[in-house]
């Protein structure tokens, strides 16, 4: 069992999660509903109403090196479900991007995935799913991601060979250089 | 003739084509004009709102201004991962701050308002159900079907504002229109799994097998979805999920678009029926043959 030391609670962390949400997490009361909702907690190693709990807590490492806020489907069930109207999802989403910024990716290839969509859509200006795919595997060297499914889904001609480029795709390269630049949190 | 800008989204290129085609095909046969919105990109799905909210903004904003260009009010999308991201969009940047900062990544500051929709809330609320019933000539009587709607598509409500977020019924009337039984599915808005199904197979697997067995509970021919990820977890992943769970799922999983199609009399070359993984044959052999119109 993993203990949480109350006497650290790290101030910022949990002023900055309440600014870049811009929910108020003191209202958290943990009824559990939003864990009750989840459908995700069978593969969780904090279930949302503890990471919400380890926000308010101040537990910046235990919250940013979980695998919950990785795993979170942004199915808005628990967003949809909280009585004091808090965005969970939203909480968990704004969690996974300071975890990124820190350099953490405690489910590895989540993030290979992510980053593999967004560099097809840097590139093309849309996803290029065959693409996407190759980038993926070249990155997380598992190479027999969904090789059963190839040949079905190339037999009914549900994966192109070749992007469909935008004809404006360098404004949504410029996108992308921008925010890299500005580094933008919201 | 209701007339709306239209963002068909990335996957109706490619592996949801006949969702694009059949959604197209069947606004065609129900009076509803849809205009591509010129030179769309992509709205960034879910992997751009893990990365960053102003970026994934960005990347819906430049699309809300193309479809704003059009002059037309509601920009509609049959996708709602997409429809998701187009509605966070627009309704963050009604702050100003927050508008500023995403227009500060693009070429051309995002201007005007549109309103974005699903092509489900179009049908139902411009077109409307009776509308849709009095056109019905090859009703699909015989067919029983699961209506399920995914999660986000009317979720949370006082964004999506659309239907009901626990019980949403727009797909199970138009499916009663189109003249098909629909058996009540207590999971319509579980999630599938969404978009694990490359990194994290396993939780598909999960999540969708819990779909597929309460739908085979119910003694359903086959589900309806109005969602591409939705379709591709249950349908292209459904032999994924039998080896996983050693099950035997043999369900078809339709897009409302293709079944609605049928019961319009679209001709069957635009719906794309033979792009399903799970052969759809059994199911569709349960329709009896409509009775002749005069």
């Amino acid at each position: 069992m993993r203990i949480v030391d109350l006497a650290t609670a790290d101030q910022d962390f949990i002023a900055e999660v309440e600014a870049r949400s811009h929910q108020n997490l003191r209202t958290c009361y943990q009824c559990g509903n939003c864990t009750a909702g989840c459908p995700y907690t069978f593969v969780y190693d904090h279930s949302v109403s503890q990471v919400m709990r380890l926000i308010q807590l101040g537990q910046r490492d235990a919250v940013l090196q979980c695998k919950s806020i990785w795993l979170c489907g942004s199915c808005q069930s628990c967003t949809t479900r909280c009585p004091n109207r808090i965005d969970v999802a939203k909480v968990m989403d704004v969690c996974r991007h300071m975890a990124r910024e820190q350099g953490y990716a405690t489910e590895r290839e989540v993030k290979l995935f992510a980053d593999a969509f967004l560099r097809s859509v840097e590139r093309h200006g849309r996803a290029f799913e065959l693409g996407l795919m190759a980038d993926y595997v070249l990155h997380s060297g598992r190479v027999f991601t969904d090789a059963d499914l190839a040949p079905k889904a190339l037999a009914r001609r549900k994966l192109p060979f070749r992007p469909h480029t935008v004809v404006g795709r360098d404004q949504i390269e410029r996108i992308f250089q921008r925010f890299r630049k500005g580094g933008a949190h919201v | 003739m209701s007339k709306v800008a239209y963002y068909p989204g990335c996957s109706g290129q490619g592996t949801s084509l006949e969702y694009d085609r059949s959604t197209r095909a069947v606004c065609a046969a129900v009076g509803l004009e849809l205009v591509d919105v010129p030179d769309w990109s992509c709205c960034g799905s879910s992997p751009a709102h893990t990365v960053n909210h102003v970026l994934s903004a960005a990347l819906s904003a430049r699309n809300l201004d193309l479809a704003h260009s059009l002059g037309l009010d509601v920009v509609a999308t049959p996708c709602p991962s997409c429809l998701t991201n187009l509605r966070n969009a627009a309704l963050e940047m009604e702050d100003e701050a927050f508008r500023d900062t995403v227009n500060a990544l693009l070429d051309r500051p995002c201007a005007g308002r549109v309103d974005p929709q699903s092509v489900l809330q179009v049908l139902v609320e411009q077109v409307g159900v009776d509308e849709v019933a009095r056109r019905v000539t090859r009703p699909l009587t015989g067919l029983r079907v699961a209506c399920y709607y995914g999660c986000i598509m009317n979720r949370p409500p006082e964004r999506m504002r659309f239907d009901d977020h626990e019980n949403p019924m727009a797909m199970d009337r138009l499916m009663e229109a189109a003249g098909a039984e629909v058996a009540p599915f207590p999971l319509k808005v579980e999630c599938c799994g969404a978009s694990f199904g490359v990194p994290r197979g396993d939780i598909v697997a999960r999540l969708s097998g819990k779909l597929l067995d309460a739908a085979r509970g119910l003694g359903v021919d086959a589900v309806v979805t109005a969602c591409p990820l939705c379709q591709m977890n249950l349908d292209l992943r459904q032999s994924q999920i039998n080896a996983a769970l050693r099950e035997h799922f043999r369900i078809p999983v339709f897009y409302y678009t293709q079944l609605l199609g049928l019961a319009l009399d679209v001709p069957r070359s635009e719906l794309g029926l033979d792009r399903l993984c799970v052969d759809p044959r059994l199911a569709l052999g349960k329709i009896k043959a409509p009775a002749p119109v005069r």
